[in-house]
């Protein structure tokens, strides 16, 4: 595509989203459902779940207070969005969705009841939401009882597979691995440091990492591997171990606030990140944010979503964030993630004629998306997302410039042999 | 007073509302998902009940009783895990046999301390004795170097962080930080399906009758007695030639074995069990249930529970990004306005009308066991 070609694309965008914001990723991707024959409600529901004739309720389910707002928020914006675009173009099987919002508060047994209260009470036909390994964990037994569906947006460690949940986020082989050739080819890269929070998402990814590192990358070894709890602020005992070590590229899976402090203290320490290699995991446009442009300059994050991405998709996706939830607000890998769920769930619904969640899980893998803002994705028969890899490097401002993104998409490999 | 006289009139009449109102009342009105609700409320109602003894009538304020509801709760997760992990349950696993977390953590057999509690015998007794003897410990180690008051809070809240970190700590051990999920049977009976709720909300109001009974019966005693002397003027009751530290000890370690059942419940009722519920927010919330009680009453703990717990569920379910701070002005109200919790409220102004309509004697099944309680005399 010419650049002429491109920005008259773009202008033509920007003119419909002036009238009416949302509904166009609709416009790009999918036949439209035609309004003239809605399908009856006995049809399309028969499992009683909360679908009217003209109404159907999905619940939404992520922590807006307590430690993890901060991250989640993000994600519930994403998906009001994503919700508010779908009613704009005229809903799904002509029904108009109605969002049940229910706070998990950060703590993980209010998720499970939660989730429960949706389910059993207002019957929601799905659910967006979870976050964390631990949210996730504790809703999907109920999930899997009451027989709900869970579009579920964050990357995570893998080793699970549901028939009640969509997984918009990349398991830990997708995240990892191309990265790790990656910066292996590109830089030359021998020896790795590894440092993550202490819970089962860094600890299951790093275990990845590191044999892929010492069986796939020739010459390659781990010189470090080192755990903190989550919420840890003092980092300087690794941070003297890494100079000790000297390792090529320091592998970091810290999350959450922990992030602030372990950026801020290397810089202090004198580690350079425009001459020390540092990957990253878990570093997004959102932790960026409290991290401070300036302190993490350099590094390279991998993930499968930046908003700096040049695509027509995410011209359209960002502005239209940006205008419902404010022009300071940034968007990070999950947040896009979650912006996928709903459309997932929407395409589903449509291609299997039902909102019946073992005929939507039946009519899940093969279905493709193709106005997600980080490009094509298509849902694999374990219920995760075919998704490129993307490498970017931080600036100043908070963004990142992308350096590296696989050339197909990558497989979803939930339990991939060989790394267990 | 005899020991067998343990409830008097207006008390016996307080326990039979409040069990009219859990075993009639409650299971008429509410679906089995709001009955499952209570049921996880109950569960801190247990805590509540341990706080009143150990802090109302001790003047023990431990910090730190989400450790004992942890200790109790895990090993009751313990048993169901084990029996939800059995080799068929987790084929996919590249070690079946074991719970999934162990798997996911590269442990290959069951460490040696889980063994036991493939029986459940042993479970329940590890429910009581495990944080019994842990809090006999603790006991034993601040309060006959008297340590007390403050520094003793402190230190409940240290252990309370010390355990939590140990579990997220251990992950392969203890399923870190996402803790026990997916626990699914009981002896083979599934405690999901909705009339397993209801059996188990029985069973749980029988099992907290049965510590109020207890509770009411320590009250009455002699022992209930000294404790509150000892509250009240420690020194006097330690010249008068009394072991002060070992009434503490006792007041304490009662408090946790509450607990400890409480946590059990806890795990049976809502099949998980994290660290969320060990660390020391959830300690200091076991404490402020016992506050809008009344941590002098012994029911009006139980009212309190249910009535914090209840408020967090519908602020929480109406305003989902504002119910904190709804929740912390009631904190802040009742604090401020009724230092005695929903059991002064009673006492000071429900209580007068009864009487006066019934014209009958004056005390009230709540609080006011003491004058000196009502002179506002310092918990420490």
């Amino acid at each position: 595509m010419s650049d002429e070609n491109k920005q008259g694309l773009q202008s033509a965008f920007r003119r419909k989203l002036l009238m009416g914001m949302a509904a166009i990723p609709a416009l790009t991707m999918l036949p439209r459902p035609s309004f003239a024959d809605t399908p009856a409600t006995s049809a399309i529901n028969t499992t009683g779940l909360a679908v009217t004739d003209t109404e159907v309720t999905v619940g939404i389910l992520h922590s807006a207070t307590g430690t993890m707002a901060i991250s989640e928020t993000g994600s519930i914006e994403s998906e009001k969005l994503a919700i508010a675009q779908i009613n704009e173009a005229g809903g799904i099987l002509g029904r108009k969705i109605k969002i049940i919002q229910e706070d998990g508060a950060s703590d993980w047994p209010t998720f499970a009841e939660k989730a429960k209260k949706l389910l059993v009470n207002d019957k929601v036909a799905a659910i967006m939401g979870c976050w964390t390994s631990a949210s996730r964990k504790a809703v999907l037994p109920v999930l899997e009882q009451y027989n709900g569906m869970l579009y579920y947006p964050t990357f995570y460690e893998g080793l699970e597979q549901s028939k009640n949940v969509i997984y918009t986020g990349q398991e830990a082989t997708q995240q990892i691995l191309a990265g790790l050739n990656w910066i292996n080819k590109e830089h030359g890269a021998k020896t790795f440091f590894f440092v993550g929070s202490d819970y089962i998402w860094p600890r299951t990814s790093n275990k990845i990492a590191r044999k892929h590192v010492e069986q796939h990358l020739t010459g390659c070894k781990v010189v470090g591997e080192e755990y903190y709890p989550l919420g840890n602020t003092q980092f300087n005992s690794v941070i003297n171990k890494i100079k000790l070590t000297k390792p090529d590229v320091i592998f970091t899976d810290v999350v959450g606030g922990s992030n602030v402090a372990f950026y801020k203290q290397l810089k202090a320490a004198g580690i350079d990140l425009s001459k020390q290699l540092l990957l990253t995991i878990s570093v997004t446009e959102d932790e960026i944010d409290g991290i401070g442009g300036e302190n993490i300059a350099g590094a390279y994050a991998c993930m499968k979503y930046f908003q700096s991405l040049d695509n027509p998709n995410n011209k359209l996706f960002v502005p239209a964030f940006k205008k419902m939830w404010g022009e300071k607000t940034v968007i990070g890998d999950v947040t896009q993630a979650a912006y996928l769920g709903p459309w997932l769930w929407k395409l589903t619904a449509e291609k299997a004629g039902s909102f019946d969640v073992d005929k939507i899980a039946a009519a899940s893998p093969g279905i493709e998306f193709k106005g997600a803002p980080e490009g094509y994705v298509r849902i694999h028969e374990n219920h995760h997302l075919w998704s490129k890899t993307r490498v970017g490097r931080a600036k100043l401002d908070g963004q990142f410039e992308l350096v590296f993104e696989t050339k197909d998409l990558v497989e979803p490999d939930p339990f991939p042999k060989g790394y267990q | 007073m005899t020991a067998n006289r343990f409830v008097n009139r207006s008390e016996l009449i307080g326990i039979l509302v409040l069990a009219a109102f859990l075993v009639v009342i409650l299971p008429l009105c509410l679906d089995v998902f709001r009955l499952n609700l209570v049921a996880k409320y109950l569960t801190y109602a247990f805590v509540a009940l341990g706080l009143v003894i150990c802090w109302g009538y001790g003047g023990i304020l431990s910090l730190g009783q989400g450790v004992f509801f942890g200790l109790g709760g895990y090993c009751m997760a313990m048993f169901l895990k084990l029996e939800a992990s059995s080799v068929e349950n987790t084929k996919i696993q590249s070690t079946p046999g074991i719970p999934d977390f162990m798997d996911w953590n590269q442990i290959t057999s069951l460490p040696y301390f889980w063994r036991p509690f493939h029986s459940l015998t042993f479970t329940i007794a590890a429910i009581i004795l495990v944080p019994g003897i842990f809090a006999l410990i603790i006991g034993a180690a601040m309060f006959k170097r008297r340590v007390g008051g403050t520094y003793f809070a402190i230190i409940t809240q240290a252990v309370a962080a010390i355990l939590t970190i140990l579990i997220v700590g251990q992950q392969g051990y203890t399923g870190g930080i996402n803790g026990m999920t997916d626990l699914r049977t009981l002896k083979g009976w599934d405690i999901r399906p909705d009339h397993a709720k209801i059996v188990l909300y029985f069973f749980e109001v029988g099992c907290l009758f049965a510590c109020i009974f207890i509770a009411q019966f320590i009250r009455h005693s002699k022992l209930g007695r000294i404790l509150i002397a000892m509250r009240d003027k420690e020194d006097r009751v330690r010249f008068s030639g009394y072991s002060v530290a070992n009434f503490k000890i006792f007041a304490f370690t009662v408090a946790a074995v509450f607990s400890a059942i409480g946590g059990a419940m806890f795990a049976l009722n809502v099949g998980f069990m994290s660290p969320s519920f060990v660390g020391i927010v959830p300690s200091i919330e076991m404490v402020i249930y016992t506050a809008v009680g009344g941590r002098l009453s012994i029911l009006g703990a139980v009212y309190g529970t249910l009535l914090v717990n209840f408020a967090k569920t519908s602020l929480s379910e109406s305003f989902p990004e504002l119910w904190l701070f709804g929740l912390g002005g009631l904190f802040i109200a009742v604090v401020l306005a009724f230092p005695d919790g929903i059991a002064g409220i009673w006492a000071d102004y429900v209580q007068p009308r009864i009487d006066r309509l019934v014209g009958s004697r004056k005390p009230g099944w709540v609080a006011s066991i003491d004058s000196s309680v009502a002179d506002g005399a310092p918990a420490e």
